[in-house]
C-alpha cells in the first residue's frame, strides 16, 4: 500500500462518510428545505471526495480528468436543481418552511 | 484496494435503500422526489467506483450520461408538481 494508496483510502472513506451524512440528513430534517440542503450539497462533497480518492488511483490523467468532469457536471446540476425543488415546492403545492419549533 | 471500492459501492447502495424510508414517510410529493435526486447524486458514486475495476472503463462514461440525466427529471418535475401557474419569471406571493 503506496502512500498514495493510503491518501486515496482516506478520501474514499470521507467521502463515504459524506454520503452518510447526507443521507441521514434527507431522513432526519424537518422539512423540505433543509433536506434539499442535504441532498444536494453534503452528498455533492461526498462524491467530490470519492472522485478524488478514485483520480488519485486511477494512474492515468485522462482518467482522473474524466472523473472530475462527472464531478463537474453533478455540481452544476446540483446547484440549480436545489434551486429549482424549493421554488417548486414553495410556489406549488406550498409545503411550508419549517418555522424552527420542535415538531413531535 | 479492489476490495475497499467494491466496499463503498455496496456502502453506498445501502444509502440509496435507506434513502426509501423518506420515500414512504415524505409528507409531500417533494419529499418523494428528493430521493430520485438521491439516486443520481450516489448512484453516479456507485458508477465510477465499480468503473475502476480492470476494463470496466465504460461505466465511467455511464456515470458521465447518467449524471447529466438527473438534471431533466428535476425540470419534468418542477414542471409537473408547480404546472404552469409559477412559470419560472412570474414572482407571484406563495400561496398560503
Amino acid at each position: 500500500m503506496s502512500p498514495l494508496d493510503f491518501l486515496s483510502a482516506a478520501f474514499l472513506f470521507g467521502g463515504g462518510a459524506f454520503c452518510l451524512a447526507g443521507t441521514v440528513g434527507v431522513l432526519r430534517f424537518p422539512d423540505v428545505y433543509c433536506r434539499l440542503h442535504a441532498l444536494t450539497k453534503v452528498d455533492n462533497l461526498g462524491l467530490g471526495l470519492v472522485v478524488v480518492g478514485l483520480a488519485l488511483q486511477s494512474g492515468s490523467w485522462a482518467t482522473a480528468l474524466k472523473l472530475l468532469l462527472v464531478w463537474f457536471f453533478v455540481l452544476i446540476s446540483s446547484a440549480f436543481t436545489c434551486q429549482l425543488i424549493a421554488r417548486a415546492a414553495l410556489r406549488g403545492r406550498g409545503a411550508a418552511p419549517w418555522g424552527g419549533r420542535r415538531e413531535p | 484496494m479492489h476490495e475497499l471500492r467494491t466496499g463503498l459501492a455496496f456502502f453506498l447502495l445501502l444509502n440509496i435503500l435507506a434513502g426509501m424510508v423518506r420515500v414512504i414517510r415524505g409528507p409531500t410529493v417533494t419529499d418523494r422526489f428528493i430521493v430520485a435526486q438521491l439516486f443520481g447524486t450516489t448512484g453516479v458514486g456507485v458508477l465510477i467506483l465499480l468503473a475502476a475495476d480492470a476494463g470496466r472503463d465504460a461505466l465511467r462514461d455511464v456515470a458521465l450520461v447518467f449524471a447529466l440525466l438527473a438534471p431533466v427529471t428535476v425540470v419534468a418535475f418542477v414542471r409537473f408538481a408547480v404546472g404552469s401557474d409559477a412559470a419560472p419569471g412570474s414572482d407571484k406571493e406563495p400561496r398560503p
